[in-house]
């Protein structure tokens, strides 16, 4: 498989701060990618290096292996869709979504075409002759989608563009920006701090932390498999468990993750051999539909969450009460050892 | 168990209190008194004596006895199209064209460079450079503009060392530019206009660019656009509404203006000379009045020519 966009030992540094730090990567032709992480980690940097507006302190970034450390961004075949749309608001939509053909010197009749051809793509075809500021933010995010698409670039960049829609329209233009990337075979590169976007989209997934790569994986193996403290947190809800408890619970000091719903809440019958037990308070519980989630204190002040599914359908009352003493318990198998952060 | 909300007692409120909840209860109320000052004096003071004015231009003056009665005629207003005084329209007009567009291609990329290029303490600096010229009163910068185009003056020592004494003088002898020195030719006087003019054309555009978000210069670079097409396609568009703004102060102060072309450039009147000396000396107050509307006559064309262009839809 070819690789649309290679990192090697890039750094951007601002200052002493640094954005990304000695990154090495690969992003394989035509798939779904995801840059994960929290805002301040690094992957907004990296997609800005990929455009070409920002450049590398050091390091080689090769876009269909082509170094482009260097380039201007109109001299790379990717495009970006903006996290403000950045729609040129003097513009009708049609002329928005034509204006890179119009720039490469396409014939007016052709580059016309092409933008309605891409406009009904995004399934916005009555609306070429509106101005922006006349569209609902969903709309927009379309027409810089179509404005983007129109140019067939190799590589295609979101930043975070589903973030300024409501939660009922980001989950449907999850669905289409899929179908989208299957049905043209165009690499996305798809920056987000939404995990659960993440996991549901992409084919594999890079987590960033502090301007460094934390984990790259598909988002089963990232969700089954956590390398680290930070991937297990931050990719799901997981107990980390670290230090002494670790060492009396199974005799090593390596922390490992256990998640919530591989957990459940224990009863008077003795544990079996392949399953390990902790006890504590139970300080809350939320009931959030399709299942329930318990909140522990444990004896040394750490909290540990057990997420139970709410298989029956009746009234039932919870079978424990905030303030009892309970036991959580999980399979051996079940938890992930973790290296610790360098 | 929540206790339940009771209506705290409502305490007895002073008047001013009670004023305030009206207003807040009324917003209409609270926008009229907010509005009805500024716009009486607006109405009354500013177009009420304007409109005054204007009338008076319909009155008739008699050239033989000096004296002005109010019998209606047309007679100033057809006035206005004799050689004579069609002239000053012609000469008023030309130069408040010539010095918009020479300010607007000076000030676009002073504008873009304060905008697009500095922050903090560079921009606090272009700031202050670019209005501090106006703390100074305009008579003192015109008459120290005279000094400096005068024959023998800084202007033209800095010419002669360049060795360019040549071209100044070919300059000089074209007519309508020209004239006998830099200080009393028409370019001189366009030079004076536009150094005077030139901040009200940079805050304008400044502003514009200002508001113009960076994404979509960006935008314009990632779909392939050069920085020349991004230029032509995306800012300057975007900065019209600026231009447009700048373009009327300029256009508008150099129509009326009357102190810089009395100190600066050739004999001849602007109208603002013309409408001095009519009211002035003469006491043909028609007369300055008939003049008084050129100049909003073309305001209100250039103003309407602009927005067919479309300098506001991005407004």
């Amino acid at each position: 498989m070819s690789v649309a966009v290679q990192f090697t030992e890039v750094s951007r540094l601002y200052g002493q701060v640094r954005a990304v730090d000695q990154l090495t990567l690969d992003i394989r032709d035509g798939e779904f990618f995801s840059l994960l992480g929290p805002s301040g980690s690094g992957k907004t940097t990296c997609l800005r290096l990929i455009a070409g507006f920002e450049q590398p302190s050091s390091g080689s970034i090769r876009i269909q292996g082509v170094e482009a450390a260097g380039l201007p961004p109109y001299r790379r075949d990717v495009n970006t869709v903006f996290q403000d749309y950045a729609l040129f608001p003097h513009m009708k939509v049609l002329d928005n979504v034509a204006y890179g053909l119009k720039v490469k010197g396409v014939a007016k009749a052709e580059r016309l075409a092409r933008a309605r051809e891409a406009l009904s793509l995004v399934a916005l075809d009555g609306f070429a002759e509106r101005r922006p500021s006349q569209l609902s933010g969903g709309q927009r995010q379309r027409v810089a989608l179509a404005r983007a698409l129109v140019n067939r670039p190799r590589v295609l960049l979101l930043d975070e563009p589903l973030g300024a829609l409501d939660l009922k329209l980001r989950e449907q233009m999850q669905g289409e920006l899929k179908k989208l990337q299957r049905q043209l075979g165009i690499t996305f590169v798809f920056v987000t701090h939404d995990q659960g976007e993440a996991l549901s989209m992409s084919d594999r997934v890079a987590v960033f932390n502090q301007g460094r790569l934390e984990q790259l994986d598909t988002p089963r193996n990232l969700y089954l498999q956590p390398a680290t403290p930070f991937v297990a947190e931050f990719v799901g809800t997981s107990n980390v468990i670290r230090g002494e408890l670790a060492r009396q619970l199974c005799g090593s000091t390596q922390p490992f993750s256990i998640r919530p719903e591989h957990a459940r809440l224990a009863g008077s019958e003795p544990a079996s051999a392949e399953e390990l037990q902790i006890s504590g308070q139970l300080q809350d519980i939320q009931y959030l539909g399709a299942a329930t989630r318990f909140e522990l204190r444990l004896d040394n002040g750490q909290n540990f969450t057990v997420s139970q599914p709410n298989t029956h359908w009746s009234l039932d009352a919870p079978p424990v009460l905030p303030g009892q003493r309970v036991s959580a318990r999980w399979p051996r198998a079940a938890m992930v050892p973790l290296r610790e952060a360098p | 168990m929540a206790t339940p909300v009771t209506a705290q007692p409502r305490e007895q409120a002073g008047p001013v209190r009670r004023f305030a909840d009206l207003l807040y209860r009324k917003p209409t109320l609270y926008l009229s008194l907010l509005l009805i000052p500024p716009l009486l004096w607006f109405g009354v003071i500013y177009l009420g004596s304007l409109l005054g004015l204007l009338w008076q231009s319909f009155y008739t003056f008699d050239d033989f006895s000096m004296t002005v009665t109010p019998t209606l005629t047309l007679d100033n207003l057809r006035a206005l199209f004799q050689p004579a005084n069609f002239d000053i329209i012609l000469r008023t007009l030309s130069m408040a064209v010539a010095v918009s567009v020479a300010s607007a291609l000076l000030a676009f990329p002073i504008a873009f460079y304060m905008a697009l290029h500095t922050s903090g303490r560079t921009k606090a600096f272009f700031y202050i450079a670019v209005m501090l010229p106006m703390w100074a009163s305009y008579i003192v910068k015109a008459y120290a503009w005279t000094l400096l185009l005068a024959q023998g003056g800084v202007a033209q020592w800095f010419i002669d060392q360049l060795g360019l004494r040549f071209l100044l003088e070919s300059l000089l002898a074209i007519p309508g530019v020209g004239g006998s020195t830099l200080s009393t030719s028409h370019l001189g006087r366009f030079l004076v206009f536009v150094y005077i003019w030139l901040p009200f054309m940079i805050l304008p555009i400044q502003a514009a660019l200002e508001r113009l978000p960076r994404s979509l210069l960006q935008a314009s670079a990632d779909l392939g656009a050069r920085p020349a097409q991004t230029l032509r396609l995306v800012i300057l568009p975007l900065a019209i509404p600026g231009i447009a703004a700048g373009s009327i102060f300029t256009f508008c102060l150099t129509l009326g203006d009357f102190i810089v072309p009395l100190l600066v450039g050739p004999p001849g009147f602007f109208i603002g000379n013309m409408v001095y000396a009519q009211q002035g000396s003469i006491g043909n107050l028609p007369m300055a009045a008939a003049f008084t509307l050129v100049p909003i006559v073309l305001v209100a064309l250039y103003l309407s020519v602009v927005k067919r262009l479309g300098a506001f839809d991005a407004l």
